[in-house]
C-alpha cells in the first residue's frame, strides 16, 4: 500500500504508493482516498489522488504534519468499494480540422492515420484520475506502439473538447487551456458541468471509457 | 431589484469577487481559488464591520472606477493602493485601512496598486452573488463562481442585497512590508536538479515575469538544470509549489493553479509567506531561502497571531 509518506511544504502529506503506473496501484490510491474522505478527519481540507500518489492537504491552523501522518498510518482501509463504476461512450471526431497533431503523430509513431485511428478507437480505457483543469480525465492505457512524448513547446491554448494523447494516456480538455498533449480529435460532448455541484464530472476515477468515432457532420450537429 | 448598487465605469485589469475559497474539490480538478492575499481580505471585511468571510472585490494593478447609487454605505480598501473618492463638491485622497462613507452619486476611483499586485475593496453590506460550492470566488479559467466565472466588466451593476446598520468609522495603522526573500521547504523532487541548479535557486535572484496571473507566477533568471528527467508521473499540486519545466524557469503555483502537474517540484513556499509572495509585482526581484518544516510551522503561528492581533485592533 503506501510505500512512503513525506511532507509537501508545511500543509500537506505526500503519500507515495510506488513508482509504477498500473490499475492495482491506482486502486490502492483510490481506496485510501475514499476511506479518508468518508472519515472526515478534522483539519484535512483537500485530497488529490493521482496515478500512484495521494496528496492530503490540511489546515495548519487546526492540525499539523505529525498528527495527520499518524492518523493516515493507522487507518483501516476498506477492501470493498461500494462505488459502482460506469461505462461511458465519448464521441470523437478526427477530422483534419480537429486532429491538430495528426502529422506529428504519423511521424513520431511511424504509423498511417488509419492505423493510428484504428488503434485509438479499438480499446476500453480506464480512468485513473481527474484534474489539472476541472473534470479532465486521465485515461489509460494506450498500446505500446501508440506512446509518444508531450509537445516540446506546449500550446498556449488547446481548444475545448480536444482529446489528447501522451505516453500511455489519453485525456480530454474540458476547457480551453494551455497544454502539451498531442491532439488526436475533439469531442462535442460536455464532460464537465459546473451547474451540477454534486456530480459535475461525467467521468470519474475507476470508470471505463470507450471512444466512438463520429464524422464531421455529426460533430457539427451534435449540440443542435 | 436592489436600490443600492455600484455601476462599473472602468473595470480595471483583473477585477473579481473573492472570498475564503473552496475546499475539498482538488480531486475533481477545482482549485482552492479565494483571495490571493488572505490577510488583506480579512482586514477589508473587518474595516467595514462585516463578518470576516464575506465576498469582497479583488483587483490587480489597476482597480475599477465605480459610481454608487443608494443609501449611505461604508467602504474600505486594503493592500497598498492609490485611490480617490469623488463627491459632489470635493475630492478625497483615500488611505488604505480606513473606512469612508459614500453617498448617492459618489464615485470611487481605484487608480493603482503601489509596487504590489492585489488590493481589496469591501462594503458595509453583502453583495448579491450566486455561490458555487459555497464560495463566490471567480475562477476565470474554469468559469466557476459568481458572475458566471468571468471578470467584472465595464457597464455592469454590482448589487448590494443587505446594508449593515452600524456604519461607524474604523481605522488601523498598518503597512504591508515589501519583502523579496521568500522562504521555501525542499520539494519532493529536489534530487532531480544539479548541484549548480540548486545553488542558483537559493543564491541568485529571479525576476517575476509579466506572464504571471492568479494561476501561477513565472520566474526568469538563472536556469535550474535538471539531471534526472524533465517529467514526473502527473500528480497533485498545491498553492506555493514551485515546479521547474524543461526550460529551467521556475513556476510557482498560485490560488487558481491546475490541480495536477507533471513537472518536478524543487520546493514549496511556506504558508506564512504566501500573502507576501503574491504581492511581488511583475518585473520585481525574488530570492528563495530554504528552511525546515518545524521553522515553517513556527513562522505560520507568528503570521496567524499577527493577523488575529490586527483584526482585534479594528
Amino acid at each position: 500500500m503506501i510505500k512512503n509518506i513525506s511532507n509537501l511544504g508545511d500543509a500537506a502529506l505526500y503519500c507515495d504508493f510506488g513508482g509504477e503506473v498500473n490499475k492495482t496501484i491506482n486502486s490502492d490510491v483510490i481506496k485510501y482516498f475514499n476511506t479518508i474522505k468518508e472519515k472526515n478527519i478534522k483539519g484535512i481540507n483537500n485530497l488529490t489522488p493521482s496515478y500512484n500518489k495521494l496528496i492530503i492537504s490540511y489546515d495548519l491552523k487546526l492540525t499539523n504534519f505529525k498528527e495527520i501522518k499518524d492518523k493516515v498510518e493507522n487507518l483501516e482501509i476498506k477492501e470493498t468499494q461500494k462505488i459502482v463504476n460506469k461505462k461511458i461512450e465519448i464521441p470523437v471526431c478526427c477530422d483534419d480540422s480537429l486532429s491538430l497533431d495528426m502529422e506529428r503523430l504519423k511521424e513520431k509513431l511511424n504509423l498511417s492515420k488509419e492505423k493510428i485511428i484504428g488503434n485509438f478507437f479499438d480499446k476500453e480505457y480506464f480512468c485513473y484520475m481527474t484534474g489539472f483543469i476541472a473534470g479532465m480525465p486521465f485515461l489509460g492505457d494506450l498500446d505500446k506502439n501508440m506512446r509518444v512524448q508531450r509537445l516540446e513547446t506546449p500550446r498556449v491554448k488547446v481548444p475545448k473538447g480536444s482529446v489528447g494523447i501522451t505516453e500511455q494516456f489519453a485525456d480530454i480538455y474540458t476547457f480551453e487551456s494551455p497544454g502539451g498533449w498531442n491532439i488526436i480529435g475533439n469531442t462535442p460532448l460536455e464532460v464537465f458541468d459546473s451547474s451540477k455541484e454534486k456530480e459535475p464530472n461525467l467521468i470519474n476515477p475507476g470508470d471505463t471509457v470507450i471512444f466512438k468515432q463520429i464524422a464531421i457532420e455529426e460533430y457539427k450537429n451534435f449540440n443542435e | 431589484m436592489s436600490n443600492n448598487y455600484f455601476e462599473i465605469i472602468r473595470a480595471g485589469v483583473n477585477t473579481t469577487f473573492q472570498d475564503k475559497g473552496r475546499n475539498n474539490l482538488y480531486h475533481i480538478g477545482i482549485p482552492f481559488s479565494g483571495s490571493m492575499d488572505n490577510r488583506n481580505y480579512l482586514l477589508a471585511n473587518k474595516l467595514v464591520g462585516n463578518k470576516l468571510d464575506l465576498p469582497v472585490i479583488e483587483f490587480a494593478y489597476q482597480g475599477p472606477l465605480l459610481k454608487y447609487s443608494g443609501d449611505k454605505i461604508n467602504i474600505a480598501i486594503t493592500g497598498d493602493v492609490i485611490f480617490e473618492i469623488r463627491k459632489k463638491d470635493n475630492k478625497i485622497e483615500g488611505n488604505c485601512y480606513e473606512s469612508y462613507q459614500l453617498e448617492n452619486g459618489d464615485e470611487i476611483d481605484i487608480l493603482s496598486t503601489n509596487k504590489s499586485v492585489y488590493g481589496y475593496f469591501a462594503v458595509s453590506g453583502e453583495f448579491n452573488l450566486k455561490l458555487q460550492w459555497g464560495s463566490c470566488s471567480i475562477n476565470t479559467k474554469a468559469n466557476i463562481g459568481s458572475n458566471e466565472g468571468k471578470k467584472l466588466d465595464e457597464g455592469q451593476k454590482i448589487n448590494i442585497s443587505k446594508l449593515n446598520l452600524n456604519q461607524e468609522k474604523k481605522k488601523i495603522n498598518y503597512f504591508n512590508s515589501k519583502v523579496e526573500n521568500i522562504r521555501v521547504i525542499k520539494g519532493t523532487n529536489f534530487n532531480y536538479f544539479s548541484e549548480e541548479g540548486i545553488k542558483n535557486f537559493f543564491e541568485k535572484e529571479f525576476t517575476v515575469s509579466k506572464l504571471s496571473d492568479r494561476m501561477g507566477m513565472r520566474l526568469e533568471g538563472p536556469k535550474i538544470e535538471n539531471i534526472v528527467s524533465p517529467n514526473i508521473k502527473s500528480e497533485g499540486l498545491l498553492k506555493g509549489v514551485i515546479q521547474v519545466p524543461p526550460d529551467g524557469n521556475p513556476i510557482i503555483m498560485l490560488s487558481d493553479h491546475g490541480t495536477i502537474g507533471g513537472y518536478p517540484k524543487i520546493g514549496v513556499v511556506v504558508s506564512a509567506d504566501y500573502d507576501r509572495l503574491v504581492q511581488i509585482s511583475s518585473g520585481s526581484k525574488i530570492k528563495f531561502k530554504e528552511i525546515e518544516l518545524s521553522d515553517a510551522v513556527t513562522l505560520f503561528k507568528l503570521y496567524e497571531m499577527e493577523t488575529q492581533n490586527l483584526i482585534s485592533q479594528i
